[in-house]
């Protein structure tokens, strides 16, 4: 690999990559994100490869890409240049692929994607609704670049923006391009991006930093990892532009010790980017010097927060600190330290290359540009999704993810994770973003989205999330570590059935308490599932409190489960599958459980063909 | 080659700063932390070893008792959750007899969860040895631990 030392170089080698890349040659991309991989992808890249070689088409290329986002579908397969999308591909169906398919040019039906309602075979990727509906100018690179190969990157324009501010733009220039685009932190907080780094520039330090933040703890979100593993040269070239442009020397990546995969991809990429000269000294003849180095998280959720993040990479606790210090002021060993989330720097190339009003012609006002959601939970077409900003959930969670499995009935979606708040079905044509979510009790976050239907249990929603956080508080402020526990054991004795109506006002003061008095963002918005659940579900809460019972059929003392006589048919398949025996009958004759044995795992339930089982 | 105190000293340097990534490759070498390793690596280091305690009992990463063989990690993100994560793990912790967290005294298996994979499309998700199980139920748990018993 050869170090480019100048703008020409780079545009020179950008043009032998672009010409060694034929777009008429046959590429077979497989999606490779840890979502494809649990499915078994590599087998089917291997088979592939071997296949290939078998018939002797050294012409067409297999590439293991990132996660294309339609992870409910996976192993992907697209073959370019028509588009073709195999869905759940196995290793079996390889052959046929490559003999019918790429070999002749035939649509092999049994492998397209149907539509779930009226069965309608689409062949292209680009027609599928879910891909359709979506505006993919962050995550739509992941399909088509093999993460470990920067010429690929470079193929696509890679490094056209840091090019472009080295050579031609001042760092102010820089700086006002992102201040215009409006771009707002997407971690969750909605920060203007712009106004963060000014304040860091305007610092006089000789040493400042840049950090990546990757310690995407929110459970149920996963679109920062599929970023890092699918496209880390973005996330990299943007920290050289906010680097550019703040005047910092030094970046760190705090990577989630969860993701190995992203630590893998990320740490091939860094060190390519160093061989040919992106990263180190005087990059590409300007005179600017930059470096990476990643910092691995040793699994604390609250890590995700600024400072508990910087105590983390210095080797402390990651116990967070007041904020009244600024993060632009006193940072990363006390100098000057700009954060941003991963998708936040993945957004700034884009800024830079395309211009900021570009960026702005698409999302709302106030949040310009698109977000990335992991559409997550009871919803047909699991993924993360792009869409630009002002998007309504009902097209996200109907159009996009396909509605909801097994014809169940929406209940509500989850926003913003464990600080997040529950939004119910009245709020379905909310358009998303950062204000209008706030608006509705629950935030933007980092983009989960988790979606519920009638069988699942709001109080026991909420118990999950505080569960979640009583684990997961740092322990600095007692109102964090005491209130939130206090506030599980309520949540816990009203799922027990033991509920009073005292109670939801004590959750609503501790909520108030913990809130006001806690100094960071984790125990701050910690009761948010609770204040939302109770706000659009308190019926649940009453069902649990009065009537000792759980509607959604969830919470295990609240419920048992009986066999309705005239739909059982004796198949004795309960019988079979109970571990403690409590199902039992005569074949032929219908069954019964047996209460005092009963473990209440629900297997009869999971088992039964005839619907005869029910839960009470 | 067993990776001992002195290879991860060597590889890092006498910084204390870099406690964290030293205690991660002990971790994924030996499984968890022994004692000795841990007063040896304050000894040079030269830093209390209170100080490593309170890292490697704040952060998940680390463990300071040895695992089972085995270990069984099952996903309870909210994803997973709604879809019955809680259902899964109730039957693993029946049939291993050990609560969340625990390891079987005969030392094979370890029962774990973790609070996201990012697997959400096939949730509930249950991971033994890096295997990935999707679309668990727990009528299915008995199968799954017969290729481990």
């Amino acid at each position: 690999m050869k170090r480019i030392q100048s703008a020409s170089e780079l545009e020179a080698y950008r043009q032998e990559c672009m010409a060694s890349r034929d777009p008429q040659r046959t590429v077979i991309t497989i999606c490779a994100g840890t979502g494809c991989q649990a499915h078994g992808c590599s087998n089917v890249v291997a088979a592939m490869q071997q296949e290939l070689d078998k018939q002797g088409l050294d012409q067409v290329e297999v590439k293991a890409t990132g996660c294309h986002g339609f992870c409910e579908r996976g192993p992907l397969v697209v073959i370019h240049p028509q588009g073709v999308f195999y869905n759940k591909v196995k290793v079996e169906d390889v052959p046929d692929i490559i003999a019918r398919t790429v070999k002749e040019g035939e649509v092999i039906e049994s492998l397209l994607y149907a539509l779930p309602a009226t069965k309608e075979q689409i062949s292209l990727e680009k027609d599928v609704p879910f891909y359709k509906l979506q505006e993919r100018i962050i995550f739509g690179s992941n399909g088509l670049i093999d993460p470990t190969s920067i010429d690929d990157y470079l193929a696509i324009g890679g490094y056209q923006a840091l090019s472009k501010a080295l050579t031609g733009m001042t760092t102010d220039a820089v700086l006002d391009e992102v201040k215009i685009s409006g771009l707002r932190g997407r971690g969750g907080g909605g920060f203007p991006t712009g106004r963060k780094w000014e304040s860091t520039r305007d610092v006089d330090s000789g040493v400042k930093y840049v950090i990546c933040n990757a310690d995407e703890g929110d459970p149920g979100a996963y679109m920062d990892r599929s970023l890092l593993e699918g496209n880390p040269h973005s996330v990299i070239e943007g920290m050289l532009l906010g680097a550019y442009a703040v005047g910092a020397t030094e970046g760190y990546v705090y990577v989630r010790h969860e993701y190995p995969l992203a630590v893998a991809n990320l740490t091939m990429a860094l060190e390519a980017a160093r061989e040919m000269g992106f990263l180190g000294q005087n990059i590409l003849g300007s005179g600017f010097n930059f470096d990476i180095k990643i910092s691995r998280g040793g699994g604390a959720f609250v890590c995700g927060e600024s400072s508990a993040l910087i105590a983390s990479i210095e080797g402390q606790v990651g116990e967070p600190r007041a904020k009244h210090i600024h993060m632009a002021e006193s940072g990363l060993w006390g100098k000057p330290t700009v954060l941003n989330n991963v998708e936040t720097w993945a957004n700034v190339p884009v800024i830079i290359d395309k211009g900021a009003e570009l960026f702005r012609s698409i999302g709302t006002e106030g949040s310009p540009g698109t977000k990335i959601f992991s559409l997550v939970g009871k919803v047909n077409n699991t993924g993360l999704v792009e869409v630009p900003m002002g998007i309504s959930l009902r097209e996200i969670i109907f159009d996009i993810g396909g509605g909801i499995p097994g014809g169940r009935s929406f209940k509500a979606v989850q926003t913003g994770g464990p600080s997040g708040g529950c939004i119910p079905e009245e709020h379905l044509d909310l358009q998303v973003d950062f204000d209008e979510l706030d608006k509705v009790g629950s935030m933007m976050g980092s983009g989960g989205m988790i979606v519920m239907d009638d069988r699942t249990c709001m109080v026991d929603v909420a118990k999950y999330f505080l569960n979640f956080l009583k684990g997961e508080s740092c322990g600095k402020c007692t109102t964090c570590r005491e209130g939130i526990l206090r506030m599980y054991e309520i949540l816990d004795k009203i799922t027990r059935g033991e509920g009073e109506l005292s109670d939801l006002d004590m959750l609503e003061k501790l909520a108030s308490v913990v809130q006001e008095a806690s100094m960071c963002g984790l125990g701050k918005t910690a009761p948010n599932p609770v204040l939302s659940t109770l706000r659009y579900f308190r019926d649940e809460y009453l069902a649990h409190i009065n009537d000792k019972k759980c509607p959604a059929g969830v919470c295990k003392d609240l419920i048992h489960f009986e066999i309705d006589p005239d739909a059982c048919t004796g198949c004795h398949k309960c019988a079979r599958v109970c571990p403690v025996d409590a199902a039992h009958g005569k074949k032929k004759e219908p069954h019964e459980i047996d209460q005092e044995k009963c473990i209440k795992c629900g297997m009869c339930y999971d088992a039964c063909k005839f619907d005869a089982v029910k839960i009470i | 080659m067993e990776t001992k105190v002195k290879d991860i000293i060597a590889k890092y340097g006498v910084d204390p700063a870099q406690i964290i990534a030293m205690l991660q490759d002990l971790q994924s070498a030996k499984r968890y932390l022994p004692e000795e390793d841990l007063r040896e690596l304050a000894a040079i280091l030269g830093i209390p070893l209170a100080h490593i305690y309170r890292i490697a009992t704040f952060f998940k990463a680390f463990s300071l008792e040895p695992k089972g063989e085995h270990i069984i990690n099952v996903c309870v993100g909210t994803a997973c959750h709604v879809r019955g994560a809680s259902r899964i793990l109730d039957e693993l912790e029946r049939q291993l007899g050990v609560a969340s967290g625990g390891t079987t005294s005969d030392q094979k298996f370890s029962l774990e969860t973790v609070n996201c994979l990012g697997a959400c499309a096939l949730g509930p998700v249950v991971v033994v040895d890096q295997e990935y199980h999707g679309d668990m139920t727990p009528g299915q748990v008995d199968k799954l631990m017969e290729n481990y018993r």
